[in-house]
């Protein structure tokens, strides 16, 4: 298992190492720098900035400075907000993002599980149909239909919540259950075909013989095999949750990591770019790894298989 | 086999002869198949509406329906009888919008589709083919791709080399390719010991023709489920990057495009945001009840019980 998580660590490595070279080399080549503006500031100002942020340099000597200070943990400068360190713009904007990420995930796993055990206990039944068509709607009505019409209904016509914004309690409702509804339904499906893989084979039957109640049976003994898909689905669906995060980010004007993304690309801003994207994918790799560990942990033989 | 022959005591015996006939004659997985397909009342109904779906978006193209032209007089109005989804801020009808931006859509979908699957077949084919280091180096490079959050690149790229509609195609079929692999590859380690690949090999024909006239061929079933299943996310990925704002350009649209314009004016003109929203969302249910019939179908494990 050490091993596992060793090699893991290694191979990311240089997997980073790659992506910030392309991204940094996509930076560079594109026209446009962070101090265009339709006024032209002075020259010696230009200089004086181009000295600050190292950009008189050779590419090549630019990245390596800023992958000598990102080695000791300083994403550097801002050059859009020039009194912020990227460091301090991501402290300040990912807890929200983190927030409405996590809320989301409790949303997806409590109704998706809840919904597929449900469905897998009387295939074929209404009990199986019910929830199942609730999960088709939730996988093919996209967030960006659902968001502004839960922002519509709830906020607007029945003024419940408020459109936008981040401030109270009561505002995290909407982008969350925005954020949730499609992994919930995706998670209701998986749940139910793993379910119903396990509930047929024999150890469910040693399990019943012996005389355990149905609800132990279904806790205690099929679910550990039967939620196996969706925790095999979420190291994937981590990019996805990124990619839904922007949006549900835009839809509600939630000041999240997402939203400081998509300005800084717009702004050129060159060292949050690269902090942004270093930090995401940094937070995904390490999301994949726990998600193979975890279901590692959840099927011995594939603990074997490591070894 | 089919099922009519599994049992002989219930059939009755003016059937029995053209049973037998059948039988002879033999039948193929995919006419199996096919018969399977068409006993599923959704999948087919969501066929034929898609279908419709499309014939409607390419066929607006074909008659020269105007959907451009601008008449500020009637800006935003409700739907009526005269524009049934009613008109954008700009006087532009709806209805007309909502089929041009289908056809885009659907073209993204589709051929960014096509592009991860000729990527994706082909690296499964010949990973798993050649197997050994050359497979375990391979599939290590997949997993390797799997980790990187390409979302951002995509949105990147979008922001720093134009917003050009065949970037797009590129782009999400790039993306998309790695589970083809994958699951190209699992199929082809199958059959790679099988009579007929052993044969084409003693015969002594080139791997190459090995390959793509004796390999491909029969690994296409799970290829075609696996991609019918990808044009609903490449869809939803182009509506992503439309919706913020990176995907096509105006005056070209999509539903990704249309849908995020509604979702700005969801207060005043909720009939911008729902007409495109319930396009986009018919045709994604259209197309994950085919696939899934198609995967019932498809599933030669299924079809044994």
């Amino acid at each position: 298992m050490f091993r596992f998580i060793a090699i893991r660590i290694a191979q990311a490595i240089p997997v980073l190492l790659i992506i910030s070279v392309v991204t940094f080399a996509m930076i560079k080549s594109v026209p446009g720098g962070p101090f265009d503006k339709e006024k032209k500031v002075p020259e010696e100002v230009e200089r004086a900035l181009n000295e600050y942020y190292h950009l008189d340099e050779p590419f090549v000597n630019q990245y390596f400075i800023w992958l000598g200070n990102v080695m000791k943990g300083d994403l550097g400068p801002s050059t859009k907000y020039p009194n912020r360190s990227v460091n301090e713009i991501i402290g300040a904007a990912f807890p929200i993002s983190l927030q409405l990420g996590v809320m989301g995930i409790g949303i997806a796993l409590t109704l998706g599980l809840l919904a597929g055990v449900v469905a897998s206990m009387r295939p074929n039944t209404a009990q199986d149909y019910i929830p199942m068509s609730f999960a088709m709607i939730g996988i093919c009505v996209p967030r960006f239909v659902i968001g502004p019409l839960f922002m519509l209904m709830f906020a607007i016509q029945w003024e419940w919540f408020n459109a936008s914004g981040w401030f109270f309690w009561s505002d995290r409702v909407l982008p969350a259950l925005t954020l949730g509804i499609f992994y919930a339904a995706y998670v209701a499906r998986l749940t139910r075909g793993g379910m119903m893989e396990v509930l047929g084979q024999d150890y469910i039957r040693t399990a019943r013989a012996k005389g355990a109640g149905e609800a132990r049976v279904i806790l205690r003994h099929a679910l550990r095999g039967g939620i196996r898909p969706v925790v095999s689905y979420f190291g994937p669906a981590m990019a996805n949750l990124l990619a839904g995060s922007f949006i549900v980010e835009k839809i509600f004007a939630i000041p999240g990591l997402g939203t400081f993304f998509i300005t800084s690309i717009s702004n050129r801003d060159q060292t949050m770019i690269l902090g942004t994207v270093l930090f995401y994918s940094v937070l995904i790799i390490t999301l994949n790894l726990i998600a193979d560990i975890v279901l590692i942990w959840l099927n011995p033989k594939l603990r074997f298989d490591e070894q | 086999m089919s099922s009519e022959m599994t049992d002989p005591n219930t059939t009755a015996p003016a059937s029995a002869a053209s049973l037998l006939e059948q039988a002879e004659k033999g039948q193929s997985l995919w006419e199996d198949s096919w018969h399977r397909l068409a006993k599923n009342k959704l999948a087919v109904a969501s066929g034929v509406m898609l279908a419709v779906i499309a014939l409607f978006c390419f066929g607006s193209w074909v008659i020269g329906l105007d959907t451009t032209t601008q008449n500020l007089d009637m800006g935003a109005q409700p739907p009526s009888l005269k524009h049934w989804m009613g008109t954008d801020v700009l006087g532009r009808d709806v209805f007309a919008r909502v089929l041009f931006g289908g056809r885009i859509s659907l073209m993204v979908g589709l051929l960014a589709t096509a592009v991860a699957m000729c990527i994706g077949v082909v690296y499964g084919t010949v990973s798993g083919y050649f197997g050994g280091k050359i497979d375990a180096l391979m599939m290590r490079f997949v997993d390797i791709l799997y980790t990187i959050p390409f979302i951002i690149f995509v949105i990147l790229l979008m922001v720093f080399f134009g917003r050009n509609i065949w970037l797009i195609f590129i782009a999400i079929g790039a993306v998309e390719w790695l589970t083809m692999a994958r699951i190209v590859r699992g199929q082809v380690l199958s059959i790679k010991k099988e009579e007929f690949v052993e044969a084409a090999r003693a015969l002594g024909l080139p791997q190459t023709r090995i390959i793509f006239r004796h390999m491909i061929p029969n690994v296409i079933g799970p290829v075609i489920v696996y991609a019918t299943l990808t044009v609903p996310a490449v869809m939803i990925f182009e509506a992503v990057l439309s919706f913020l704002g990176l995907g096509v350009q105006a005056p070209d649209t999509s539903w990704g495009v249309l849908i995020n314009e509604g979702a700005s004016a969801i207060e005043e003109y909720p009939w911008l945001l729902i007409f495109p929203g319930i396009a986009m969302s018919l045709t994604l249910f259209c197309l994950n009840f085919l696939g899934d019939g198609l995967r019932d179908a498809l599933d030669v494990r299924r079809s044994k019980d």
